[in-house]
C-alpha cells in the first residue's frame, strides 16, 4: 500500500509489545477512595471503560466523512452535538465543533485505523490526533443516572433537550467533560485522564444518596 | 447567568462556559512596515469603551472551543445577537433595531457552519 501520508508525518503505535503493567486512570481511586460493589439497591452504576481508543479528527468534513464512511462504515456526524455508533455500539464518531470529531474504538484498534485513515485521505488537508493516552470513559448507568448528571453539570439533560444519540462539551462540577448519552439509561463521560480521579470521587459523593456501585 | 448562543454549536449555553476576548472587528494593518507609530499603537494597545452597543469577541471555551463575536450593549449588558468570525453585524449603533433586510440576506445560516 503506497502510503503518502504516512511517509510526511510519522506515527507510532502507543501501546508497546513490552510486557509493561498497565493501570486505568481510575486505579488510584479504587485504591484510595474504595469502590462499593453494586447492590440490588443501587439506582446507578459506575463502570470505567479504560484502555479505549480515542482519536481526535480535525479537517473539513466532506473529505472526513468520506473517509470515515470508508474505513469505519459509518457516517460523520454533521450536525453539531451529533454522536453516530457503529452497528455493534462500540465504536463511535461524536461532533466536537465544526471541524473536529472524536472518535472512539475498541483499545488497540485505533493504531491501524489512523493509518487507514491517513492512507484514505491522503493529500487532504486534515489532523489525526490520537489522544487515547490522555482521557478515559466513564459509564452511568441506570435509572438515576440522570439526577446524579442533573447535580453535577450545568448542561440541560433532560430527555425532550438531550436525546439519545446527543452528546456535548460542558462543565461537570470543576472540570470539562464531553457528556454523551448513547442509550435510553447510560450516559457516557469522556473526562481527563488528570481529572479522573477529581470526576470519580464527585461521582461517588453525589451518588451516595443513589446507592451508586462501581462495577470493575 | 446569561445564556449565550453559540453560532457554531447553534445551541444557547451557560454564560460559565464563555470567554470574553476584547473588542471585535479589530483589522491588522495590511502593511507594518508601512504603519506609523501611532497607527501600530492604535492596532496594538487602544480600543473602543462606547456606551451602548458594543461588538465584542469571545470564546467558547468549554464546549467547540471556537471564537465568534457577539452584539453586547454595555449598559444593559443584553446581547442582541451573537455572529460567526468573518460576518457582519446586523444590529450596529447607527442601526439598534437591526440593518436594512437586503444587507441581513448575506448572513450564513446557523447550521452551515460544517464546511470548515
Amino acid at each position: 500500500m503506497s502510503n503518502t501520508a504516512a511517509e510526511k508525518v510519522r506515527t507510532f503505535d502507543t501501546r508497546t509489545q513490552a510486557k509493561i503493567a498497565v493501570e486505568s486512570p481510575l486505579a488510584y481511586s479504587y485504591r484510595r477512595s474504595g469502590a462499593p460493589a453494586p447492590t440490588a439497591k443501587s439506582r446507578v452504576v459506575l463502570r470505567e471503560r479504560p484502555f479505549l481508543g480515542h482519536l481526535v479528527l480535525r479537517g473539513g468534513a466532506i473529505v472526513l466523512d468520506e473517509a470515515v464512511r470508508e474505513v469505519l462504515g459509518v457516517s460523520l456526524p454533521g450536525e453539531p452535538q451529533g454522536l453516530v455508533q457503529d452497528a455493534e455500539g462500540v465504536r463511535s464518531v461524536q461532533w466536537l465543533s465544526p471541524d473536529e470529531w472524536l472518535l472512539i474504538v475498541p483499545g488497540g484498534e485505533e493504531f491501524e485505523l489512523e493509518n487507514r485513515l491517513r492512507a484514505a485521505l491522503d493529500d487532504a488537508h486534515f489532523a489525526i490526533s490520537n489522544v487515547s493516552g490522555g482521557q478515559t470513559l466513564v459509564e452511568l448507568e441506570g435509572e438515576a443516572a440522570r439526577e446524579l448528571l442533573m447535580k453535577s453539570v450545568i448542561y440541560d439533560v433532560h430527555p425532550s433537550h438531550f436525546p439519545v444519540g446527543k452528546g456535548v462539551t460542558t462543565v461537570f462540577a470543576k472540570a470539562t467533560v464531553i457528556l454523551r448519552r448513547p442509550a435510553e439509561e447510560r450516559w457516557e463521560l469522556v473526562v481527563r485522564r488528570s481529572f479522573a480521579d477529581y470526576t470519580y470521587r464527585w461521582l461517588l459523593d453525589a451518588g451516595e444518596e443513589y446507592a451508586i456501585g462501581v462495577a470493575r | 447567568m446569561f445564556y449565550i448562543h453559540c453560532p457554531y454549536c447553534g445551541e444557547t449555553r451557560e454564560e460559565e462556559e464563555f470567554h470574553p476576548k476584547g473588542q471585535a472587528h479589530i483589522a491588522r494593518p495590511l502593511d507594518p512596515d508601512a504603519c506609523s507609530d501611532e497607527e501600530w499603537g492604535d492596532y496594538l494597545f487602544f480600543r473602543d469603551n462606547p456606551r451602548g452597543i458594543h461588538h465584542e469577541l469571545w470564546v467558547h471555551a468549554v464546549g467547540c472551543r471556537k471564537f465568534f463575536n457577539v452584539t453586547r450593549h454595555t449598559v444593559t449588558y443584553e446581547i442582541l445577537e451573537t455572529y460567526k468570525m468573518g460576518e457582519q453585524p446586523s444590529i450596529t449603533a447607527e442601526h439598534p433595531e437591526g440593518r436594512p433586510t437586503d444587507a441581513v440576506d448575506q448572513q450564513a445560516s446557523l447550521r452551515d457552519g460544517v464546511r470548515a
